[in-house]
């Protein structure tokens, strides 16, 4: 809602096994930003937005 | 056959009373109903009953192909939460037991056009330029 940029999907795990499988889903809630996993757990806003952009940076660098 | 118990319906109508602006869900599920894609039907039609800011629109999956398209909706069960424009918020499979509840929020934030995240967390959102897709995987707990 905070960016246009965004969208986020909420997976059902069980439902999708092939997708969980694909990101080796292991404990839930995980969390994947562009196709890499980026929390493995409830983490705190903070942490979860500093893990996601971490990874844009990594990905707009390479 | 009803989903929602009386004590769920009735927690979930209380939430739904702080409705701003109308939302609309959209469901997307298919001619032959897999097991959850009917559930999830059904358990979208009892919420979206529930207060009169919202609206219902379910579409075929394989026969409503632009509708699918538009949404951007890949696989099914799909629910998309929709306000004044689509927020690019979707449930794919069905949002059962603690999920439910992240339904209901996820509606309530988009009538109010208010993510509930922290100031600084919207500021380097807004700072995106590039698109951000986030899926989120959870079980039925």
């Amino acid at each position: 809602m905070e960016s246009d940029k965004v969208t986020a999907d909420m997976l059902e795990a069980m439902e999708f096994p092939h997708l969980s499988q694909r990101y080796g889903v292991m404990g839930v809630p995980k969390t994947v930003a562009n196709g890499k996993g980026v929390a493995e757990g409830a983490l705190p806003e903070e942490y979860l937005l500093a893990n996601i952009f971490a990874l844009i940076e990594k990905d707009s660098g390479s | 056959m009803v989903l929602l118990n009386d004590s769920v319906r009735a927690e979930a109508q209380k939430r739904l009373k702080g409705l701003v602006n109308p939302v609309k869900i959209v469901n997307f599920t298919q001619e032959i109903e897999c097991q959850f894609c009917a559930e999830t039907r059904r358990l979208m039609e009892e919420i979206a009953a529930l207060s009169g800011k919202l609206s219902f629109e379910v579409y075929d999956f394989v026969t409503d192909k632009d509708q699918a398209r538009k949404y951007h909706v890949d696989k099914i069960p799909a629910t998309v939460i929709v306000g004044d424009k689509d927020y690019g918020i979707r449930f794919y499979g069905i949002p059962s037991g603690y999920e439910f509840g992240t339904v209901i929020e996820a509606i309530v934030m988009v009538s109010k056009r208010e993510s509930g995240l922290a100031a600084a967390t919207k500021k380097k959102l807004a700072t995106l330029t590039k698109p951000l897709h986030l899926e989120v995987f959870v079980t039925p707990t």
